[in-house]
This record gives structure tokens, sequence and C-alpha cells, in this order.
């Protein structure tokens, strides 16, 4: 874990310079003398978000765009991920002349409060204490991440955000944005995602969550002290997810019954199916880029997630004189956050007459769909948001 | 608020059906445009009349056209979407060409009339004489350049003429504002008589509203 030990060195050296960092560096220190008010009523003071942008900000600064990630994603959108010496996770939907044009728009992408990328999560180190938080990290929710994007435009001295476009999760902190902070954003693209957790989504990621806790490796959440890491839970946790995020008919497409190198059955317990192996794989080269930690913390903050619920469970309030335009996209085979949910989000937008658009994209490859290679859905950001630049006189 | 778009639209960029029903929307209405296709109506009606319009697309690419516009308009099946609006939420509901292809025109009507103060609802008249005469000579469902299916599988189930229009609307207590036959070209057709309009009349067009 290479990584871990940068960024804990950076962020050590920034804490004891005292800096707080100007300009578009990777990580900015950020709510030293204005502490970020969390959900559960604690204060984070200062906290670190780590960031990449793309593109140039324009001199009336109306070009901005934010990106927001998923659970398991990061600041790396587009380029190398340093980390993983993979490419970025969106590589199709933004760079030059793509539909998130980085000729025309400033993108900047946050790593999310309680991930594991280098802003402040249970892997960083407490400023206040000199060791890294653990559970001692406080239990943060969609609203804190976006609180703590709010504090990131505001360092960066951006007062409204073009467009803030995310998928699954990131689609959660897009509709914070557009309710929470309507008048700090233009547009609003959600994608393949949902206005509150169901049961059936909570009880999925409980199951990951009791996974890394029954590992006895994971230390009581103070595995980093030891020299062993929950890798076995955490990888149980993944290949459980994994499964969501893609449907049915993709994986009988990709598997089928087919074996994995054998001839026939073992009557053991070996990954005889090729899906068991592949399974086995998204499990194991996971916890090389993921803190165990941070994954009990961001699915809590999607179990907690309901837009209503400031709103006493009205969907429809909660979108009240909304200056916000919406572009809403989901996927026929995702049945994570199905269409019906973002119809839902439609309708309500619908009722209080607020300008949305919504397409459901044909696509089989479930939940992942808004990861992968789909023309359908470049198409549609990239004409809403042209469209909207052009109504905005962006160049 | 974002500021209207100031296209160059001249007459000649719309259909000469859709010019007219345009010609009929006072500006700055409110107008809901059900089954909007490439949104080419609303697009026209947001530059000229500067509307403020909504609309309901089955087709996902003629959502993509639409949204490529700046409009904004949402993928989905218009009799189920329409029941999602609030009562009066609009000015003017628009179903062009499209009651023919509904489940139960009957209840669009007075859905139309209930998310809108006003409905504009023009639909082919099946009792144009060039239908009667091929059902007369042929004895075969007619298929035409505008409506280029076969019997079995058109998604054009609900033929009607002007006259069962007209009687429909008596029946469901509609009130009729404004009524023309159109010629095949889209324009407006003088006709004194409801007699001619259903013999010669390629669409019936008609403004409606709540008694």
């Amino acid at each position: 874990m290479i990584t871990v030990e940068i960024n804990k060195e950076a962020m050590t050296e920034k804490l004891k310079n005292n800096i707080i960092d100007d300009g578009f560096a990777e990580v900015v220190l950020l709510g030293k003398d204005d502490p970020l008010r969390l959900s559960s009523g604690e204060e984070l003071s200062p906290f670190s978000v780590a960031y990449k942008c793309w593109g140039t900000l324009n001199d009336d600064k109306t070009n901005a765009i934010m990106i927001c990630h998923a659970l398991t994603g990061d600041q790396y959108a587009r380029g190398e991920n340093p980390i993983t010496g993979k490419e970025g996770w969106w590589p199709k939907l933004i760079g030059p002349g793509l539909a998130v044009d980085t000729d025309k728009y400033f993108v900047i992408c946050p790593n999310v409060l309680g991930s594991c990328s280098g802003s402040s999560g249970p892997k960083e180190i407490n400023p206040k204490t000199g060791e890294a938080y653990g559970l001692d990290f406080p239990v943060i929710t969609i609203a804190d991440m976006v609180g703590s994007q709010v504090k990131l435009i505001d360092h960066l001295g951006i007062d409204k955000l073009f467009s803030v476009i995310g998928g699954s999760m990131g689609g959660m902190q897009v509709m914070h944005w557009a309710v929470s902070h309507k008048e700090r954003v233009r547009t609003a693209i959600p994608i393949a995602s949902t206005w509150r957790h169901s049961a059936q989504n909570i009880a999925f990621h409980e199951v990951g969550r009791q996974a890394i806790m029954a590992d006895p490796n994971w230390h009581g959440g103070r595995y980093f002290e030891t020299e062993l890491r929950p890798h076995a839970g955490l990888s149980v946790a993944r290949m459980a997810a994994h499964i969501t995020y893609m449907s049915e008919g993709s994986l009988m497409a990709k598997f089928g019954r087919n074996l994995q190198d054998r001839e026939k059955l073992t009557f053991g317990f070996d990954a005889d199916f090729q899906v068991e192996s592949y399974l086995r794989h998204q499990g194991i080269s996971f916890v090389d880029r993921f803190d165990a930690n941070s994954y009990l913390y961001i699915t809590r903050a999607m179990d907690y997630y309901d837009i209503s619920a400031e709103f006493d469970g009205s969907l429809r309030r909660a979108f009240e004189n909304t200056p916000v335009k919406f572009c809403i996209m989901s996927f026929t085979s995702d049945w994570l956050y199905t269409t019906e949910e973002s119809r839902e989000i439609v309708r309500a937008l619908n009722a209080v007459g607020a300008q949305v658009s919504f397409v459901e994209i044909e696509m089989d490859k479930g939940h992942d769909s808004f990861l992968l290679d789909c023309p359908d859905m470049f198409k549609i950001v990239s004409g809403f948001l042209k469209a909207e630049a052009q109504l905005s006189g962006i160049k | 608020m974002t500021k209207v778009q100031q296209k160059d639209h001249r007459a000649s960029d719309i259909r000469v059906d859709l010019l007219l029903i345009a010609s009929m929307i006072p500006a700055g209405s409110r107008v809901l445009d059900v089954g909007c296709g490439d949104g080419e109506l609303l697009d026209y009606l947001r530059a000229q009349k500067n509307v403020d319009g909504r609309g309901i697309e089955l087709s996902a690419h003629g959502v993509n056209q639409s949204v490529s516009k700046g409009l904004s308009v949402i993928q989905g099946n218009a009799e189920r979407e329409i029941s999602h609006f609030p009562d009066d939420s609009f000015d003017y509901v628009i179903l062009s060409q499209t009651l023919q292809a509904m489940k139960r025109p009957d209840k669009i009507l007075q859905e139309l009339l209930r998310v809108g103060k006003r409905a504009i609802v023009s639909f082919p008249n099946f009792a144009i004489w060039r239908v009667r005469l091929h059902l007369l000579l042929r004895g075969r469902m007619p298929v035409t350049k505008s409506l280029d299916y076969p019997w079995y599988s058109t998604p054009n189930i609900h033929f009607c003429t002007i006259r069962d229009f007209v009687d429909l609307c008596d029946q469901l207590n509609i009130k009729i504002e404004k009524g023309m036959a159109v010629n095949s070209a889209g324009g407006e057709m003088f006709f004194n008589s409801l007699f001619m309009s259903n013999i010669f009349g390629t669409q019936g067009l008609y403004v409606i509203t709540r008694p």
C-alpha cells in the first residue's frame, strides 16, 4: 500500500507546515477556521479534499463542472490513476472534444469525504491526535460529502457550478447539490441513481459490512496498527456488491455455466465455474486499492441517504421552486437503482414545474452501464450540456 | 433564469401543420407537447413566442434530439406519464397526430384538460373521401404515405373521423372552442359544414376546453 504512505506523508507535511494550498493543488486542506458541520452534529476541522481538475476556468468562472464519483471511485475520472496505473473511470465521457469537453469546461473531480484516495477518511491522519482516524472518524452522510465539495468550490472561488454530474452514489451527491445548494448549481445530471436507499439496497450493504467486520484481521477497525489487513472480508463485500452491479442477462451471456479451466465438475469447493473465478478476481483486485474502513463509512452514508427526509418524506417539497435544470438517465437492465426510482424523481420534478429531461437508456449490462462505453449516454450528456452552454452564453 | 435562445426561426423551418398549431398559442404560455417527437414545435414556440414548454416522447431518439435543443422532455408512455402532472399545470396541452395511437383516446382527452386549461388536438381523418373510396372499391384497410403501416402492426390503433371526434367531445362534455379541417399540405381548409370537413379534411384540428 505505497499510496497510503505517500498520502500520509503529504498530509503530515501539510499539517506540520500549516499550509493551506491554493491554486489547483491535488490535496487541499480546508475548514481550518470554518469547520465542516456534519449531519451527525460533529465537526471536522481541518479536513482534506483530494481532487483533480482538467480544462481552464473562464474569467467569469461560469464554466465549472463537478464530477461526483461512486462508492469505490476516486478523483481520477480521466487520465492515468497513479494508484492502479490504469485509465481513469470515465475516460470516454470527459476529455477534449468529448461530452464533458475539457476544451470548453473546467472539470473538477474530488475524492469524497470518508474515502481513501487522499480526502479525509478513516485511513487519514487525525490532525488532533497525529494518528490515523480509524473508527474515530465521524460517520458521514452524502450531505457531508457535498458539504466538503461546497467548501472546495468556495476555495476555488467558484460561485456557481455550470453542472454537477455523477452516476450511482455520484448521482446521490448530484441530487444533494441540486436540493440543498440549488442556488449554486445551474444544471444537474444524475445517472443510474435514486432518491433514497431502499431496504434491499441497505440489506446488500449490510452483508458487505458484516463480511468486513467478521474478518478477525479487521481488528475492531484498527488493523492499520497491525501487519494484517481484513482482505478476506473486504473481498467478500466487493463480491456481493459486484453482483448487484451486473444484470442476470449480462452474467449469463458472459459466463453462462461455463467451467473454469476444467473439463468437469470437481465435486469440491474450488472455483469450478467461470463466474466464481471472475467474482473472486473482482474481490481480490479490489482490496489492493480500497480501504476496508472507508468501505464501511461510505456504504453507511449511502444507506442514510434519503433526499426527502428533510422535507417530511415529500420528494415534491424537496424540489419546490428549484431553479436547477435536470437531465436524468437510467438503464433498462439496472436492478440496483431502477428506472422506476428515477421516474419517481422525474414525476416529483414535473409536479413542481421544474425543468427536467429524462431518458431510459437501452443497455443490458446492469447498473455498471454508466461506467461502460455507452454512446447513448454520451450523446445525451453532450447535447444537454451544449444546449445549456449556448443558453447561458458559455463559449 | 436562462436566457431564451434567439434562433432565427422562419416559417419554413417547421412543418406547416405545426405552424398552424403554433399560431393558436399566445406568447408566454405554459405548454406541454404530448408526443413531441424531436421537439420541433416546442423549439419554435420557445424561440418565437417565449413559451415555457415541456414534452413527453416515447422514442429515445426523439428525446435525444429534444434535449440537444435545450428542451425539457421526458421519455415515457404519454398515457401513463401525463397522470403524474398536477391539475392546471399548463395553459395549453398539445396532442398532435397522436390521439389515434392512444389506448383510450377518451381518457387521454380528459387528462389533457385536467393538466391544461386548453388542449389542441390534431388527428388523421378516417372519413376523408380517399379512404372511403379505397374501402368501397378495394375493400382493404388503406395504407397511405403519412400512415404507412399495415393494419396488423400499426401503432395507430384507434382511428376516428372528424365527426366521431366531435361526438366524443359532446359525450364527454368537452367544449370545442375552435375546429377545422386541415389539407394534406397542413393548411387550414375553410368549410362551413362538418359534413364537408369530414369528407375533404386530411386532418381534424381542434382547440378544446373544459365546459
